[in-house]
């Protein structure tokens, strides 16, 4: 009678090498370094996560009139909601603050109208970038259809934020793309101006711009004609960030190989046509991180316009921190600043990091 | 049918002649929008009667500065008060560049570490700092930090160091008669030690066998400047701050300004810096480490031989954005008083003079040739690293 064969079953894989144990001992306790590693980190988390968490929880006070209502010892967020409209809107009117609230809405709902395909993408972008800064000056400022004028010196908050952020970005965008063309052309003039621009500017810090924009704007324009700080601060901005867009993009421009240049050339396409139909899509699409983090960047300087006395989300924290009824509240103004502009912030890198896999069709074959 | 068929395009349409024209207009346009805003600056300059010229220079500014490391007193000049701003500047950039590289380097290496727990802290920290104003970070650390600290009569005590409301007060070395035989020896000995390396080289190159250069050259510099401090009978004295019932006195101090732009720079920077720092070193195909590992070399060496190099390609262009960055953003210490370039010629002397023009072109002009500088140097590093096609 023949013997079958038979292999025995294969033992499961020795129980320090699979399974939670043998992660945790892979993660923290590989070697005597990392041993010590291990228990620098715990060290580090035992001495931070108690304490804030009995700070800004267990001992917070979240309602109240005044600092004198916050007597737990701990976080005395009652701060933030007694100035949260404030650090919103700023010194807006408060009748009024639906004119905002309405402008917000509408640009989440434009923008939001981009994830419908039936609509037309080139429509949407023109009300976007010419209807709707427009109907939101309108709204904003006030003054026509029976709105009641709001000066821009009581525009503040967190929405002044937002405005700066949102018009540097707009207004950057293109400005850098025709720079970082200008750049790369072959006219010797054309090249050397937008040389000279983009270097100047990327060469100061952007306080200079700023009090150049506030201080010595003013000097340089005609006797009576004077506009406004608001929109020369953010011509200042504009003209800033638009100079690093323009080297993230020339960046893009670089990557592309000669022959797609050459290969819309033989298509008989035109300059405009070759830039705006073949060379931009390919080049913008590879610098998306560097496009976000301009506009990161640029949303964080816009806090430098409390240097130039201008109140935006930082600077009413600032404001309200002197506050007499107040007083002692400083960490609590900067923890909820620091909340803010990091949801906001990392949010846009995430959600760059969302569009780059959406749109990385990539030259793989497939 | 007649001189059209000459040519086959038009003036107009000729490649050439475009782009004549268009640079024409261009550079007409500039032109004018230039001598149009001069015209109206001379215009504005003479109906507000302000003087032009950096004659304003040789005036007395009589404004105190909180920080100077050359004399200065209020009677100098305003001339005198930017050259103490402008080193006031560097000062921060130079000992913010130095902090943020190290702490960089530390939070990228521990982010890619193999302890779950220090690459979650790492990753904590640099998203945390990357995601939040440098600006309101100075004022956490200038106003909510540093201004919480006990007065001088609570002050905290570590040894012979205090902290405060007003700062940091630590022992100021005073160095005696015989400490410039100190330094010589220093000096030598670094000498000394180049010499080691080059001869452990060369006998490498020759023989083969190895010498641990930068160990012995290590030792050479500890080992002499200590002797010469020995027989020169340790010419340095401390002066050593003390507690009176109101006040500490003597010693060295850090003001809290300088403290909380410093901290602020190094951190802030040194979170992106950190982010530089992992993307080089990820850069570098994992094959090279098995090759090394497979030729036989221990980690550190793998590291220093195989891996850094050709991560410093990828890391250096980046870095020097980021040192650039931190010098420029050194100019937010003018929001806390910290008396940099900003803050003294934009700020005090802007106020008390009025030469917008000359105040802020002097600053820009500083910063201008600070940047243009590593500026050039990018552009020429770019150029010799960036793909070459056809």
């Amino acid at each position: 009678m023949a013997i079958e064969f038979k292999p025995s079953p294969s033992l499961p894989p020795p129980s320090d090498s699979v399974g939670p144990v043998a992660w945790v001992r892979a993660n923290f306790f590989s070697s005597p370094l990392n041993i010590a590693l291990t228990l620098f980190s715990v060290y580090v988390l035992y001495l931070m996560i108690p304490p804030v968490l009995q700070w800004g929880f267990l001992d917070a006070t979240w309602e109240g009139s005044s600092k004198a209502a916050c007597t737990a010892g701990g976080a005395c967020w009652a701060f933030i909601g007694a100035y949260f409209e404030q650090f919103m809107y700023g010194l807006y009117p408060e009748t009024e603050y639906w004119r905002i609230n309405l402008a917000l809405i509408l640009l989440i709902v434009l923008v939001g109208m981009f994830a419908i395909k039936a609509v037309n993408k080139l429509f949407l972008s023109i009300a976007i970038i010419v209807v709707y800064p427009i109907v939101a000056f309108i709204l904003f400022s006030g003054g026509m259809f029976g709105l009641e004028t709001v000066e821009t010196s009581n525009w503040g908050g967190l929405f002044l934020t937002t405005l700066l952020g949102v018009v540097g970005i707009v207004a950057s965008f293109p400005l850098g793309v025709l720079l970082a063309l200008g750049r790369r052309s072959n006219m010797p003039i054309v090249k050397s101006v937008c040389v000279v621009f983009i270097e100047t500017i990327r060469a100061v810090p952007l306080i200079t711009i700023l009090f150049m924009a506030s201080v010595m704007i003013p000097l340089f324009l005609p006797e009576g004609l004077n506009f406004n700080k608001l929109l020369r601060v953010l011509i200042g901005i504009t003209l800033f960030s638009a100079a690093y867009m323009a080297e993230v993009i020339r960046g893009g421009l670089q990557a592309i190989p000669k022959g797609q240049y050459e290969a819309a050339d033989a298509m008989g396409l035109t300059y405009w046509q070759s830039m705006c139909l073949v060379i931009l899509p390919q080049a913008l699409k590879l610098v998306i991180p560097g496009i976000v983090n301009t506009f990161i960047g640029l949303f964080k300087d816009t806090t430098l316009v409390y240097i130039v006395g201008m109140f935006d989300l930082l600077g009413r924290i600032q404001a309200a921190n002197h506050d007499a009824n107040w007083l002692g509240t400083t960490i609590e103004g900067y923890a909820f600043a620091g909340f803010v502009y990091w949801i906001i912030c990392f949010g846009m890198s995430r959600y760059s990091m969302a569009v780059e896999r959406k749109l990385d069709t990539g030259h793989k074959r497939k | 049918m007649s001189e059209n068929t000459n040519t086959n395009t038009s003036f107009l349409n000729d490649a050439g002649n475009r782009a004549l024209i268009f640079q024409a207009v261009l550079l007409a346009v500039v032109v004018f929008v230039g001598y149009y805003l001069f015209s109206n600056l001379q215009a504005n300059l003479e109906t507000r009667g302000i003087s032009t010229g950096f004659s304003f220079l040789n005036e007395p500014a009589g404004f105190p500065v909180l920080i100077h490391l050359i004399e200065y007193t209020e009677a100098d000049t305003y001339g005198r008060a930017f050259a103490v701003a402008l080193i006031n500047t560097f000062v921060i950039s130079l000992l913010g560049i130095i902090l943020a590289t190290v702490i960089g380097v530390i939070m990228g290496l521990a982010r890619l570490s193999n302890n779950w727990l220090v690459a979650r802290l790492a990753t904590v920290y640099i998203e945390t700092l990357r995601n939040i104003p440098l600006l309101l970070q100075m004022f956490f650390w200038y106003f909510a930090v540093l201004a919480a600290m006990p007065h001088p009569r609570n002050s905290i005590v570590f040894g012979d160091f205090f902290i405060n409301k007003r700062g940091i007060y630590s022992p100021n070395p005073q160095f005696q008669d015989g400490s410039g035989f100190v330094l010589a020896a220093f000096l030598l000995s670094i000498v000394g030690a180049f010499f080691i390396v080059r001869w452990a080289k060369a006998r490498q190159k020759a023989t083969g066998n190895w010498f641990p250069a930068y160990w012995a050259s290590f030792g050479t510099i500890i080992g002499v400047t200590l002797l010469a401090f020995v027989v020169t009978g340790f010419p340095v004295e401390f002066d050593l701050p003390s507690k009176s019932r109101f006040n500490v006195t003597g010693g060295m101090v850090l003001v809290p300004e300088f403290v909380a732009v410093l901290i602020a720079l190094s951190t802030y920077t040194g979170s992106f810096i950190a982010e530089i720092v992992r993307a080089g070193i990820l850069s570098v195909n994992w094959g090279q480490t098995e090759a090394s590992r497979s030729l036989g070399l221990p980690d550190g060496k793998t590291q220093r031989l195989i891996v850094l190099p050709q991560a410093l390609r990828v890391i250096i262009p980046p870095l020097t954005s980021q040192y650039l960055n931190l010098a420029k953003n050194s100019s937010l210490g003018a929001a806390i008083a910290y008396p940099e370039l900003v803050a003294v010629v934009m700020g005090t002397t802007l106020n008390q003079t009025g030469q917008a023009i000359e105040t802020i072109g002097l600053c820009m002009l500083v910063y201008g040739s600070l940047s243009l500088s590593i500026s050039l140097f990018m552009n020429w590093y770019n150029k010799r690293m960036s793909l070459v096609e056809r």
